[in-house]
């Protein structure tokens, strides 16, 4: 295994390579003169406007709904209540964890912000304007908001939909070895344990989400454009949920602004928006608002950790034990492989060689907005990685260890790999310790120790955070990985035209990733065409291969796996083609980027355009072989593969006011081959501000009555450039053994590294106060609370 | 997108015109200057009018800074961008400048106004304790004539002032005085955000070097428009030194009344009062020094 090392310099991007390399994005041209065209861009002939009802109350029984006024207020032309969609049966709908969640509240309302009834007007102001004249009663029910009392006998059952339910319980896992790793602490020389709490957070992406649905009566046709982020899944479920065969529903996801998982489910407004459809015979919009996005989409974290490390005195690590409670709230609207509950949680072992692990979860309902994976978390890793990284850091405390010599001390080793973690996972590769190594050097690690010890003589607050992460991403192999049964493979069909131009097609769907221009990267790698020759489709379940959609940074595993393989499968047919038309024999033919060439006669070569005319013209074709230049493949990965990442982050604190200022921000990744170093590097970007924004500011918070207390961006911060300090990237490059060009994911990596390197930065800064630990969101207020050993937790 | 209930719409084309059209629609009616409290509020339904009156128009008559020897006059419709960018007006009194860096963004900036921040009273608000620090005056005209109350009879309470319906707010008027200069500092979460916690100082000194006068103004600790006279009387005569921003710190935690909210615990607010008050009073020595 060869790992390279890094350290980005300010490059010229505008260069066009015949395949990897940095090159700017296809996509950008629209998207910076105000060409893209979003969902809420739709405009059909004589479509008209949704809104809807939501509860203003997280649990209540509905007594009764009065739509008369609604009804006739002006330009109202439908107005459908819970009732009336369960006269259809359409009032409950499965969620992606085969748990099931209302379209509209029938029963009970069990969120504050849940869908009660819809309105269909002509215009949006009539609409919202007639929502003010539906009068509903509610019967006031106790909320539970706090699960850690979620499952007390005398809590009241949030789901009494569900046959037999008595309590608030809603599911239990565990992984790993209980009784091994009891045996590993029982002897250990030093156990550390440490409550940590990820507090729920919110995508919040800068689109909120929505949808247009056409149903036109004569062909039986739905046509929907919606915010999403896996068009072909989301297609299907309308199939089984509606009734409606499968080839009658088209779903198109046109230009996305920002999904973070947040678009991965399949939300009761799409829903609302079909019957809409359906029952006035017109184009339906449905667009959320901010708050509404805020309040009822997908959330993501919340879970309530108890994290535990054992080690011997000179700092190996030997195990790692976990107790999480997950908030899942009202419905079970997680977006995880079947067997996965707690999606990939298991990766809690982090980067790390132990003798032992185990984790126990308890999942529970309670009265806050459903969801539960979303928000760039590879399915939970973020919650993983923030665990052990922390859980490392509190380690380091007790032992007076450097963090970062502790880190290097447990690292595991390059001839380890592939790996099988405690808890069964298969890590690929990686090589970590150069990683790391690269990281400290960028950041001059020992010169910052320095002047962190000269600072804190002078009572000043600095504090150096470090956070060693693997990810785990491309879910998956179809033998272990469904999502409510359907296999997470993707498709891909390549076609190449007459004049050597080409379109590619694509399962999954890009929400900003730079799908275009990867995608278009991966393909010209292989076969040879100019990336600006080649069209990558995406986001349309008529013209595109079936698969699972973009999220848990799979579409370069999987999707982009796809793409080097249906273009390799079309350069073997140029390649017979090319030694007709040379007349030697297949073996006699070198290829080199764009062209095959005649071994020893290097003079004598077809391009790849010269095979595509040849393909599709006239005159025969070598025995055997059909005209034309295109092929399709479905691709089913072996494994998922595992990036890695070293980040430091450097923080100063005013000991006066307690305000936290990232300085420093170091990110070292090794996400494989690189393709678009440009797009990692915006990917990465992102990604780091979003921890600025986990660690120090966001939270979804819920007042004791359940009324969410984050439902405007004026109450819910998300960071902007000023809180961000100039990144400083790096990277190594370990390549995937399994993955057809050596590439990993790198969308989430830094949304899943950075929140534990800035909060042990927070806590590092604090460590004068004999602060061993804080919980996010570092806001000023809760970062002098523990200045002041009065530190607590969030919720 | 939020879209607010019906209502109608008038450019008002002067000052009388606007408020005749006041008059006449009484409290179904607000003026909209530059909206950015008025039109959030109306959009997400917590607020409902029937009719908005728009003052844009007379940025000529009312948007304006004028400093004289004795007053600085500044027209209502003055928006936070004129007030930052102001060189005259920070030579005269730095605080405006201070405080409308950490005011919102620069998209509010060019719209929001020094008359609609003042009249929305919002709790956290920054330019009500600029004007505070500042003793300011409030010049409001109805149709019978005009009035000038201080800023502790202009701001009865949150979203509360002494502008009644038919009423506009038209000038604000800051004493001037010698051998003073003044500080503002805010704690906020995110830039961008309302504060946490916000801090203006006004400080005198006597021709010996004492302290001849000095005034505070707090943002979002509860209602504060006093300037604090305690610290007044704490300071005056007194060497401009730490131990008198101590005292005067000591003194703003004791005269604050915040509550516990997203953006911080009351302690914690209440600790900012004074550790931003001490800040803001050594910016004020260290500016008169020079
Ligand atoms: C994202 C955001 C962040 C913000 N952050 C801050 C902040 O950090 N600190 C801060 O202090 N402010 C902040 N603001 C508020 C901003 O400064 C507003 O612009 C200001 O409070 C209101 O000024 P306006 O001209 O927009 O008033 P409008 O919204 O037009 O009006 C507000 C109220 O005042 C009335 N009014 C306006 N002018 C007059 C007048 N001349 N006479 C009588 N009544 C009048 C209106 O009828 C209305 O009731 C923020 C606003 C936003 C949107």
């Amino acid at each position: 295994m060869t790992t390279t090392a890094h350290r980005v310099e300010p490059e010229n991007n505008d260069h066009k390579p015949l395949g990897h390399g940095r090159m700017l994005r296809k996509e950008d041209p629209r998207f910076v003169r105000g060409r893209g065209r979003y969902v809420d861009d739709v405009q059909l002939p004589g479509m008209l406007h949704l809104a809807i009802l939501r509860s203003p109350v997280a649990h209540a029984r509905i007594v009764s709904i009065d739509v008369t006024a609604a009804q006739a207020s002006p330009g109202v032309r439908a107005v459908v209540t819970g009732e009336a969609l369960g006269e259809q049966g359409l009032a409950w709908m499965p969620t992606l964890s085969g748990d099931v969640q209302a379209v509209l509240a029938t029963d009970k309302v069990r969120f504050q912000g849940q869908e009660v009834a819809f309105v269909v007007a002509d215009d949006r102001y009539a609409a919202r304007d007639a929502l003010e004249l539906i009068d509903v009663e509610y019967d006031m029910l106790d909320p539970v908001i706090d699960a850690r009392t979620a499952l007390a006998p005398e809590a009241p059952v949030i789901r009494d939909d569900l046959d037999g339910k008595s309590d608030n319980h809603c599911f239990d896992w565990e992984t790993g070895d209980a009784e091994a790793t009891e045996r590993v602490f029982a002897a250990a020389d030093v156990v550390v344990s440490q409550d940590i709490v990820y507090p729920r957070v919110h995508p919040a992406p800068m689109e909120t989400c929505g949808a247009v649905a056409d149903f036109d009566p004569v062909e039986g046709k739905l046509r929907l454009w919606s915010t999403t982020q896996a068009p072909h899944a989301h297609r299907t479920l309308y199939a089984m949920v509606a009734g409606l065969p499968e080839h009658k529903i088209q779903v198109i996801s046109p230009d996305i602004g920002g999904g973070f998982g947040n678009k991965v489910p399949i939300y009761p407004g799409y829903v609302c928006a079909i019957v809409g459809s359906i029952v006035t015979g017109k184009p339906v919009k449905w667009m959320e608002d901010r708050s509404e996005n805020l309040i009822s989409t997908g959330f993501a974290r919340d879970y309530v950790m108890r994290g535990e490390i054992a080690a011997t005195r000179d700092g190996k690590i030997l195990a790692i034990r976990t107790n999480v409670l997950a908030d899942h709230g009202a419905f079970n609207g997680t977006a995880a492989p079947v067997k996965y509950p707690a999606g990939f949680f298991g990766v809690f072992t982090g980067s790390y060689d132990l003798q032992a692990a185990y984790c126990k979860m308890t999942a529970v309902y309670t009265n806050k907005a459903p969801g539960g994976v979303a928000y760039a978390c590879s399915f939970r890793i973020t919650e993983a990685v923030y665990l052990v990284e922390r859980i490392v850091d509190c380690l380091a405390y007790r032992l007076e260890m450097d963090p970062a010599q502790l880190r290097l001390k447990n690292l595991l080793r390059p001839e380890q790999f592939p790996y099988t973690t405690r808890t069964g996972w298969v890590y690929d590769s990686g090589n970590y310790e150069p990683t790391m190594r690269l990281a400290m050097e960028i950041a001059g690690y020992e010169e910052l120790r320095r002047e962190q010890a000269e600072k804190r003589e002078r009572g000043e607050l600095m504090g150096i955070g470090i956070a060693f992460f693997t990810e785990a991403v491309g879910a998956g192999p179809r033998k272990d990985m469904d999502i409510l049964g359907l296999g997470m493979a993707d498709g891909c069909e390549l076609r190449v035209h007459p004049t050597g131009k080409a379109v590619v097609r694509l399962s999954v769907q890009t929400q900003g990733q730079g799908h275009e221009t990867t995608f278009a990267q991966i393909v010209a790698e292989e076969i040879g065409i100019p990336p600006d020759d080649i069209d990558v489709l995406h986001g349309d379940t008529d013209n595109t291969p079936f698969g699972l959609g973009t999220y848990g940074s799979r579409s370069t595993p999987v999707s982009g796996a796809a793409a080097a393989l249906v273009a390799r499968k079309v350069r073997d047919k140029a390649r017979i083609i090319a030694s007709g038309m040379l007349e030697v024999s297949v073996a006699d033919l070198e290829w080199r980027k764009g062209a095959f060439h005649v071994k020893g006669d290097p003079g004598r070569s077809v391009t790849i355009q010269d095979v595509a005319m040849r393909a599709h013209g006239a005159g025969d074709l070598p025995d055997g072989i059909e005209g034309g230049l295109e092929a399709q493949i479905c691709y089913n990965p072996s494994n998922l593969t595992y990036p890695h990442g070293a980040y430091i982050c450097v923080v100063d604190v005013d000991p006066g006011t307690a305000q936290v200022k990232v300085r420093r921000f170091i990110a070292v990744d090794d996400c494989g081959t690189r393709i678009n170093p440009m797009i990692i590097e915006g990917q990465v970007h992102g990604g780091l501000t979003d921890g600025v924004g986990m660690a120090l500011m966001e939270m979804i918070a819920f007042d004791p009555d359940g009324n969410c207390l984050g439902a405007s961006l004026m109450d819910y911060l998300i960071p902007t450039a000023l809180e961000v300090p100039d990144w400083e990237t790096g990277f190594t490059v370990t390549p995937s053994p399994h993955h057809p060009i050596g590439a990993k994911g790198v969308g989430e990596s830094a949304t899943v590294g950075s929140p534990p390197a800035i909060v042990n930065a927070v806590v590092d800064a604090l460590k004068p106060f004999g602060v061993s630990h804080a919980d996010m969101p570092l806001t000023p207020s809760r970062v002098w609370d523990a200045m002041r050993g009065a530190a607590r937790p969030p919720i | 997108m939020q879209v607010p209930a019906p209502f109608e719409y008038r450019r008002a084309e002067s000052v009388d015109q606007a408020l005749d059209l006041m008059t006449r629609l009484g409290s179904t009616a607000r003026l909209v200057a530059g909206g950015h409290s008025l039109l959030p509020m109306m959009k997400l339904r917590l607020a409902v009018f029937d009719y908005l009156i728009d003052i844009n128009d007379l940025h000529g008559e009312l948007g304006y800074i004028v400093v004289g020897p004795e007053t600085v006059r500044i027209g209502a419709l003055t928006r936070h961008r004129e007030l930052l960018e102001s060189a005259e007006l920070a030579a005269a009194f730095p605080i405006f400048a201070d405080a409308e860096r950490v005011i919102a963004d620069p998209v509010v900036r060019n719209r929001g106004t020094l008359g609609g921040s003042l009249c929305q009273a919002d709790p956290s608000e920054d330019l009500s304790a600029v004007c505070t620090t500042l003793n300011a005056s409030c010049v409001i005209r109805a149709p019978g004539g005009t009035r000038t109350v201080s800023m502790e009879d202009f701001h009865r309470g949150p979203y509360e002032t002494a502008v009644g319906d038919g009423e506009i707010l038209t000038e604000i008027r800051i004493p001037v005085r010698e051998r003073g200069s003044s500080a503002y500092e805010k704690v906020e979460r995110r830039a961008g955000d309302w504060a946490v916690t916000s801090a203006g100082a006004a400080l005198w000194l006597n021709p010996d070097g004492t302290i001849a006068d000095a005034r505070v103004g707090l943002a979002a600790v509860g209602p504060n428009t006093t300037g604090i006279p305690a610290i007044s009387q704490a300071l005056r005569g007194r060497q401009p030194s730490e131990d008198a921003w101590q005292e005067a710190a000591a003194l703003a935690s004791r005269h604050c009344d915040p509550a516990t909210d997203q953006r911080g615990s009351a302690d914690y607010k209440r600790h900012l009062a004074g550790e931003l008050t001490r800040r803001t009073l050594r910016r004020c020595a260290q500016r008169i020094e020079g």
